[in-house]
């Protein structure tokens, strides 16, 4: 190893994480709207809400595959650890995803069907969801590890903190798809959406402190981590920072803003994400195992990269394509449908 | 006991997830290459029965593709969920194979798949054209990766082991092209297009059945015919290289599927029995002299092996893959007959003519898919008792998962499947019920469809440009 830049599974560990990343901020919109898909007027508004999203939410949900996929490829023992201690989330999510990935298409072929995709378009987004603040929080309290395994049973997950983290996601998700909504669409769509908006601002604020405070307690390697130096130079203002994009996201909506919100909304994400990643390194399963300790060899690390390096930046510029084609306000005639 | 059960469990989930997804991918693999043969025919000889055709299957192609991708998202995570031991000791050779074959998958989504189903009127025919070839080899390149993988399992090479106890990958051409790997990707890929040729054939002959004189219809039936006549005998002989060369490197595999239980040269063929693992003998047995070594070794008097030869807990289960081998082996000497039945009517210039034909090619539609899924039960049950062959024995292999757990998602899955993909199938029947006309349209405008890929635009961004 010749340092930093060079270390393989370090920069395995960051393209795994931008992909997790990417996946938390396309599909967390799209899965959003499905959260709020009970509170969309039948008929003209769902459609509406659906078309929103039709043309991007399956190259967003490539990046959980890619993410899933890429754990499996280059940190084997992280997924081997992870996998069976997540077991009934995962179950939960892969079924609710599946659910709502065909409703999105089953829906179209009759009307006699679509109330029924309706509902499992809803109760599909709302079980991903939830599986994956489970996920999140019971990777954050930490996996019993024995040797090269999982060591707890398989209701380890279910904590008072894993469900608050679950409602926190859904909360944030809620908010994601509120915004993406105000940003997309006009007319009474729009205003049941921003009406929406404002209260999910707040809570995905107040979920956001108490899932901190409670993770800093949690473990106390979390606050050794975040208020050690060098690190504190960057987790320091992250606070700051998530205040400052909440104040925006806030005014945007008060100000009646259509992009301001959404994009708010969405570094608002990112500043958690990051301040996840410094509690967490150098480890990808706090704290029992590092990213050195779950790597594969290199010789498998360099067989991979050289595709992802290759395919990686084509997907993104397929995607940020995607993304330019269909700005601006969806027109309710000429959406899908 | 109880890991046992677990074990045995988790066997069954993964033997049903994939089951059900191996359908899809072998159907969209044969259809990618059958919508290049008839767009490439359309632009050849200009004939619109062609295009009508080509627009017709193009529909059924993209909700099939759809489907495989969302049943194939659930077999990745299951490695981890349920193969957790597996994962960890494997995965650093079948983990960046994979990833490969999710790259390759996503980045046909993302630049092709749309222009295919969508951009013809936007891109020409040429580039059109270039995009359908791309798709069909892309689907090829899915397949190699995860048949790789596969094979990698059934004859390992080119690994080293670590002191955890993991698989190193070492030279990633031996890994990558392992023994038995060729002659599984010619196999399987032969499968694909039999399979697809079939349904095609039995949708032809559907409505042949029904309309008489219907253009794209008797394209269908004898574009079907001649894939019987030609590849269903190629497949025997790849069948038969891939049976030397399990012969080579898993005899014990061999040995359950003959029902062999002492080695002996000179071995018969049994049509007909029912092995019996605790006596060690099979019964019933129906037998055909010397045929079982003139098959196997192409000698008369040619040594196979039996199962006593192994120890008794590295015996696969022989009453399962016995039949399943007999019914792949049967269902593929139907396909011949029906090709040579076929060949005769064209040559005699009734080809469409022959309802017996007609309705027998109709009942045989979903014949080379069950032919592909007793293949794959063959082989998979057949290596037993391990993951890894000869390397990790699938009970060291599992996760660390109590029973009822892997019992629990296995009947989630099977009831989320049964409503998700039994809509989606008979969404797909009832698109092959419907007539195949002249100005056939394409997959409907303005429909979400999934496999619509990525960067869908395309499907939007025509219809501007139609009324």
């Amino acid at each position: 190893m010749t340092g930093f830049a060079f270390d393989l599974p370090t920069v395995w560990a960051l393209l795994v994480a931008f992909a997790v990343l990417t996946y938390v901020l396309l599909d967390g919109f799209d899965l959003g709207v499905g959260l709020l898909f009970p509170w969309i007027g039948d008929g003209e508004e769902r459609d509406l809400a659906m078309n929103s999203i039709a043309p991007v939410w399956d190259g967003n949900e490539t990046w959980l595959v890619l993410g899933g996929g890429g754990l499996f490829a280059v940190f084997p023992l992280a997924f081997a650890i992870v996998m069976p201690a997540l077991y009934a989330p995962l179950i939960a999510m892969l079924t609710g995803l599946i659910f709502r990935g065909v409703a999105f298409e089953f829906r179209w072929r009759g009307e006699r069907g679509r109330p029924w995709w309706d509902r499992g378009f809803f109760l599909g987004s709302l079980a991903a969801t939830l599986a994956q603040g489970i996920a999140l929080g019971a990777l954050v309290q930490g996996i019993e590890v024995e040797g090269r395994a999982y060591a707890g049973g398989w209701w380890d997950w279910a904590t008072p903190f894993s469900l608050l983290t679950a409602i926190a996601l859904v909360v944030g998700y809620a908010l994601l798809g509120a915004t993406w909504l105000v940003m997309k669409t006009e007319g009474r769509l729009h205003d049941r959406a921003l009406a929406a908006a404002r209260p999910l601002a707040f809570a995905t604020l107040a979920s956001i402190a108490a899932v901190s405070a409670w993770t800093a307690f949690l473990d106390p390697v979390y606050m050794q981590r975040w208020l050690a130096w060098p690190a504190l130079l960057y987790s320091a203002p992250m606070p700051i920072a998530t205040g400052l994009a909440g104040w925006l996201l806030i005014q945007g909506l008060a100000a009646g803003r259509d992009v301001r919100p959404f994009l708010a909304a969405q570094s608002i994400f990112v500043l958690c994400f990051v301040g996840l990643g410094i509690g967490f390194y150098p480890y990808i399963l706090p704290h029992d195992v590092t990213i050195h300790d779950a790597a594969a060899p290199d010789s498998s690390l360099i067989f991979l990269l050289v595709g992802a390096a290759v395919l990686i930046p084509l997907i993104l510029a397929y995607t940020a394509h995607a993304y330019w084609v269909f700005r601006g306000k969806v027109d309710p005639r000429a959406g899908y449908h | 006991m109880d890991a046992l059960d677990a074990v045995l469990l988790a066997r069954l989930q993964f033997a049903f997830t994939i089951g059900v997804h191996i359908v899809f991918p072998a159907f969209t693999i044969g259809l990618a290459s059958y919508l290049a043969v008839l767009e490439g025919l359309w632009l050849w000889t200009g004939d619109d029965r062609y295009i009508d055709g080509f627009r017709y299957w193009l529909k059924i192609f993209a909700l099939t593709f759809g489907m495989g991708v969302v049943s194939g998202i659930v077999m990745t995570y299951q490695f981890g969920t349920n193969w957790s031991v597996f994962s960890d000791k494997a995965g650093p050779v079948v983990g960046p194979l994979m990833g490969y074959e999710v790259l390759s998958a996503f980045f046909l989504e993302a630049g092709f798949l749309g222009i295919m189903l969508f951009g013809m009127k936007k891109v020409g025919r040429g580039l059109h054209f270039a995009a359908t070839l791309i798709v069909a080899a892309g689907t090829l390149f899915s397949a190699f990766w995860i048949l790789s993988v596969n094979s990698w399992m059934q004859t390992p090479a080119g690994h080293g082991i670590d002191a955890a106890g993991r698989f190193v990958p070492e030279d990633w051409w031996a890994i990558v092209f392992n023994p038995s790997f060729p002659y599984r990707l010619v196999h399987m890929v032969l499968a694909a297009y039999l399979s697809t040729a079939f349904i095609v054939g039995a949708v032809g002959a559907f409505h042949l059945l029904r309309e008489h004189t219907n253009g794209a219809a008797r394209i269908m039936f004898s574009n079907a015919m001649w894939m019987a006549a030609l590849v269903a005998p190629l497949q025997l002989v790849a069948g038969d290289l891939h049976g030397l060369n399990t012969l080579e490197h898993q005899p014990a595999k061999i040995a359950a599927i003959e029902g062999h239980w002492e080695s002996r040269a000179g071995a018969p063929l049994y049509l007909f029995g029912l092995p019996d693992m605790q006596a060690e003998r099979t019964d019933y047995a129906l037998a055909v002299p010397h045929l079982g070594s003139l098959i196997l070794t192409h000698e008369w008097e040619g040594e196979v092996p039996g199962l006593s030869d192994f120890a008794a807990e590295d015996r696969p289960y022989a009453p399962l893959i016995f039949w399943t081998f007999r019914m792949m082996v049967g269902i593929g000497l139907a396909m011949i007959a029906v090709g040579l039945w076929s060949l005769w009517l064209r040559w005699k210039g009734r080809l469409y003519d022959d309802r017996r034909l007609l309705r027998t090619v109709l009942l045989m539609g979903p014949a080379g898919l069950v032919a592909l899924l007793a293949g794959w039960i063959t082989t998979e049950a057949g290596r037993q008792p391990w993951t890894v062959y000869g390397l990790l024995r699938t009970v060291d292999s599992a996760s660390p998962i109590a029973a009822p757990a892997v019992a629990s998602s296995l009947a989630v899955l099977v009831v989320v499947y049964v409503v998700v993909f039994g809509a989606g199938i008979y969404y797909l029947l009832h698109m092959m019920g419907i007539r195949p006309h002249h100005g056939e349209e394409g997959p409907h405008r303005g429909t979400p469809v999934r496999s619509a890929g990525i960067t869908p635009e395309a499907s939007l961004a025509e219809r501007g440009a139609t009324p």
